[in-house]
């Protein structure tokens, strides 16, 4: 241990894909023996500067230095050889062999040019051992669960004697008892020296078990802070790109004539829980008339929480009313027909039939409706969609353009009138104007607050604090799939918004938060 | 404001520029009609009599069971998915219909038209069960018809060929409606209520909409499964039929032949035809073209004294052209 300075110095790292600038000078300091979080919303740029570490990807610009030494990975092989081992999200390993295979797989120790079974399983044992996992080596990995399955992942990454391990959000798929497993190792790998990048979206876990951070945003590297000296609010405001200070002084830019809404609950959800882990226990309510925002960091549970009221996606537990009586979705059909529509939040995966024109696209969900002993009323059809191309002003060159050749603003739009054209009592809107350009965004923005006007239930998802304040009548925040806040219009402050998001108390039976 | 009047212009000259976009579209299918209209004027030029009436239903008799089998493969492949089972479902309904007619059960002719076919239906159902409720990939799921529904057809029949001769259940194969062979019609008739569901019908736009983006799809409350189901049993209704004009036309089943291959002859036409095996569209006259091709390039290159196995070959070779025109146009 002659060697001083940090472990890892990447410095002025530059990535252009085609059209996208992903990174811009960014740079990641890592100290020797620390655990260091990465942090930053979709599309701030850190798996790429992960990626361009491990070398999956190469740089445009900039320097890597590892102990002192400039590196430059061409490969994720030629990374692991170099000391640095990445721990993915998915366990990519061989599902069929056994743990100690698993851990030499492709450099099994040799006697006679067999392999030699005793001393692969010894050795492997000890490699865990030194991890604290007792397991049994000669199982096959698809055997054990997934938490001893990364594990198994983190030893073969020792077993290189890698000085550096990344993992990129390595507690997705993990229930807390595993979680505490995991924290356990990597404690043990702090104690021998070995750094470790930790990447999540999880505050309570970077805070329990990271050291520093590395905030990252639109590309660029903002911060790099010990843990211990910035707050959580301050955290949340450096990743959305926001000054406390002047949040603070500006306050609610508020909407003047904000409360169009009625006393009528359409929905009520209490307690929601999916499967898996990403929504635990969410409370919203949406009366008629009203914009109820959702905020949340990436992985909050947003999504989920509309995909499960939609009927997308299973509930476990909780309960759901719709008009004050209690209602399950078993598919999305099923809340259609109660009046509901829900815009993904991913138009071209979940949205639009790229090759079906705007016409079908527009009357997809209405085809019930317009159709009579299963034939499709063109005339009815094409009323409707030259009413909605005219009223939401869409810009097409008609409705039988590919929808795939419009632009997002566009697609959004068409996307909205298929529910509109159903006349709808609430609509679940994820991401209304992500990816929109600036004019069609205000158009958008404009068309839900109308709509709320005339009466219709809206349940807004947003990542942007602006529209969340100018746009909601109530916001609720969603912190690691639980409702922790809900604002009243009045108390709707970019400020409030995200102290709710970093530390906000969690409400519900379930409560967990120890600190 | 000045936006809503621009509008309107683009909107004004989209119109009229929509209708080249549809020509492109239908260039697929003209450009396999053209591939056709050649091959009949080559025949009509250089083959003997090949514009006799006799010729003429010869081609198309022997064609009319390909198209059937892929009409109902068009509606599967335009979900996404495919049916490997349709040979083998064709082996079933002609073990079946036999043992009906052969026995003394009365009305023997009409059950015999009748259960095969519900049977091979239900066969695809199956095949439909398997993808939508247990998650099988379609190729995995039918592959598994393919392999037992051959051998269901052999147990029926013991394994031996059943000849016979029973003109009323024969119309299917032999039978002439105005001097039309009866199956040519009825492949007319099935090649119509096709074309009408994909373009008119709600079931039409649900296929293609779960072929195009089967999430998007299912968020829009399109019953994805039903309809999955439906585009099976349609595809094992429309086997069970061209397995009994098979037989017919033969006047004996024989389980180890009928409909042997015939899975990949469909595929071949929907493909040669302009349906991206990717789903999300349906070129139902493409279909009907595409078998046409397929077999008229085969009775060109056979009565040209071309052997048989070359005659594959240039098949295979019609299909790559066809494929790679179609990536060309998405491009």
């Amino acid at each position: 241990m002659i060697a001083t300075g940090p472990l890892l110095q990447m410095e002025g790292i530059s990535k252009a894909f085609p059209g996208v600038r992903a990174l811009e000078g960014a740079s990641l300091t890592v100290g020797r023996g620390e655990v260091h979080a990465v942090m930053g919303q979709n599309g701030a740029g850190k798996s790429t500067l992960i990626k361009i570490l491990t070398g999956a990807y190469r740089r445009d610009a900039g320097t890597v230095t590892l102990d002192g030494r400039p590196v430059d990975f061409h490969s994720p092989q030629q990374a692991q050889a170099g000391g640095v081992s990445t721990i993915y999200q998915e366990v990519n390993l061989v599902g069929f062999r056994s743990v100690a295979e698993n851990i030499f797989l492709g450099r099994e120790p040799r006697r006679w040019g067999l392999i030699d079974r005793r001393r692969m399983h010894a050795e492997a044992r000890r490699l865990l051992e030194r991890l604290g996992v007792e397991v049994d080596v000669s199982r096959p990995l698809g055997a054990i669960n997934v938490a001893l399955q990364q594990m198994v992942a983190i030893a073969r990454a020792i077993s290189f004697e890698s000085r550096l391990v990344v993992m990129d959000e390595p507690t997705s798929s993990l229930d807390e008892a595993e979680v505490a497993t995991l924290f356990g190792v990597i404690r043990q790998l702090k104690a021998d020296g070995v750094s470790v990048i930790f990447v999540s979206h999880r505050l309570d876990e970077v805070y329990a078990i990271c050291d520093r951070v590395t905030i990252m945003r639109d590309g660029r590297t903002v911060d790099d802070r010990a843990l211990t000296d910035v707050s959580r609010l301050e955290l949340v405001a450096r990743m959305l790109g926001k000054d406390l200070a002047e949040v603070r002084r500006s306050g609610a830019t508020g909407f003047a004539d904000a409360t169009h809404h009625t006393e009528r609950r359409l929905l009520e959800a209490r307690g929601l829980r999916g499967a898996g882990r990403t929504l635990e226990h969410a409370d919203v309510a949406v009366r008629a008339g009203e914009i109820v925002g959702l905020a949340g960091l990436l992985g909050s549970g947003r999504t989920e929480l509309a995909r499960a009221i939609f009927g997308a996606d299973p509930v476990e537990a909780g309960e759901l009313e719709v008009d004050g009586r209690p209602v399950r979705f078993g598919s999305p059909a099923d809340a259609i027909r109660a009046g509901i529509g829900l815009a993904p939040e991913d138009r071209k995966t979940e949205g639009i039939v790229p090759e079906m024109s705007v016409r079908e696209n527009l009357t997809l969900a209405l085809l019930p409706a317009i159709s009579r002993y299963g034939v499709v009323d063109r005339r009815r059809q094409q009323e409707v969609v030259d009413r909605f191309i005219r009223r939401l002003d869409i810009k097409t060159t008609g409705p039988d353009q590919k929808i795939r050749e419009l632009s997002g603003g566009n697609q959004q739009k068409v996307l909205l009138a298929r529910w509109l054209c159903l006349d709808p009592r609430l609509l679940l809107l994820d991401e209304p104007t992500r990816g929109i350009d600036v004019g069609a965004k205000g158009e958008i923005q404009a068309l839900i607050n109308e709509l709320a006007d005339s009466g219709l239930g809206v349940l807004m998802i947003s990542s942007e604090l602006e529209e969340l304040v100018e746009g909601s009548d109530r916001v609720v925040v969603l912190r690691d799939g639980r409702t922790v806040a809900e604002l009243p219009h009045a108390a709707i402050t970019e400020d409030a918004i995200m102290s709710a998001m970093a530390e906000g108390p969690a409400t519900g039976a379930g409560e967990r938060d120890g600190g | 404001m000045a936006r809503a009047s621009e509008t309107a212009a683009v909107g004004d000259l989209g119109r009229g520029r929509a209708r080249p976009r549809d020509v492109r579209d239908l260039g697929q299918t003209y450009g396999a009609a053209a591939a056709l209209a050649l091959l009949v004027l080559y025949n009509a030029v250089f083959t003997d009599r090949f514009l006799t009436t006799d010729s003429i239903y010869v081609n198309l008799t022997q064609v009319a069971p390909i198209v059937i089998v892929a009409l109902g493969m068009t509606l599967v492949i335009a979900t996404g998915g495919i049916d490997l089972s349709v040979g083998s479902l064709m082996a079933i309904a002609g073990a079946l219909a036999p043992l009906i007619f052969l026995s003394d059960v009365p009305f023997g002719v009409a059950i015999a038209f009748v259960v095969p076919v519900l049977v091979t239906g239900a066969f695809g159902l199956f095949n439909g069960v398997l993808i939508t409720r247990f998650g099988f990939q379609p190729i995995i799921a039918t592959l598994v018809l393919f392999i037992a529904g051959r051998g269901i057809a052999q147990v029926l029949t013991n394994g031996e060929l059943q000849p016979f001769r029973n003109p009323a259940f024969q119309y299917i194969g032999l039978g002439r409606v105005l001097g039309i062979p009866f199956q040519v019609l009825l492949m007319l008739a099935i090649f119509a209520i096709v074309a009408w569901t994909v373009r008119t019908t709600r079931f039409g736009r649900q296929i293609l909409a779960i072929g195009g983006n089967e999430a998007a799809a299912r968020l829009a409350g399109v019953p994805v499964n039903r309809v999955k189901l439906a585009v099976y049993g349609i595809s094992g209704l429309l086997a069970g039929v061209a397995g009994l004009i098979v037989i017919a036309i033969n006047s004996s089943s024989d389980a180890n032949q009928v409909g042997l291959n015939l899975e990949l002859a469909a595929i071949a036409a929907v493909a040669v035809g302009g349906t991206p095996l990717t789903g999300g569209r349906a070129t139902v006259v493409g279909t009907l073209i595409g078998a046409l091709i397929l077999q008229l390039l085969r009775f060109t290159l056979l009565s040209h004294g071309v052997p048989d196995a070359v005659a594959l070959v240039v098949q295979a070779g019609i299909i790559i052209a066809a494929v790679f025109l179609q990536r060309q146009r998405q491009t």
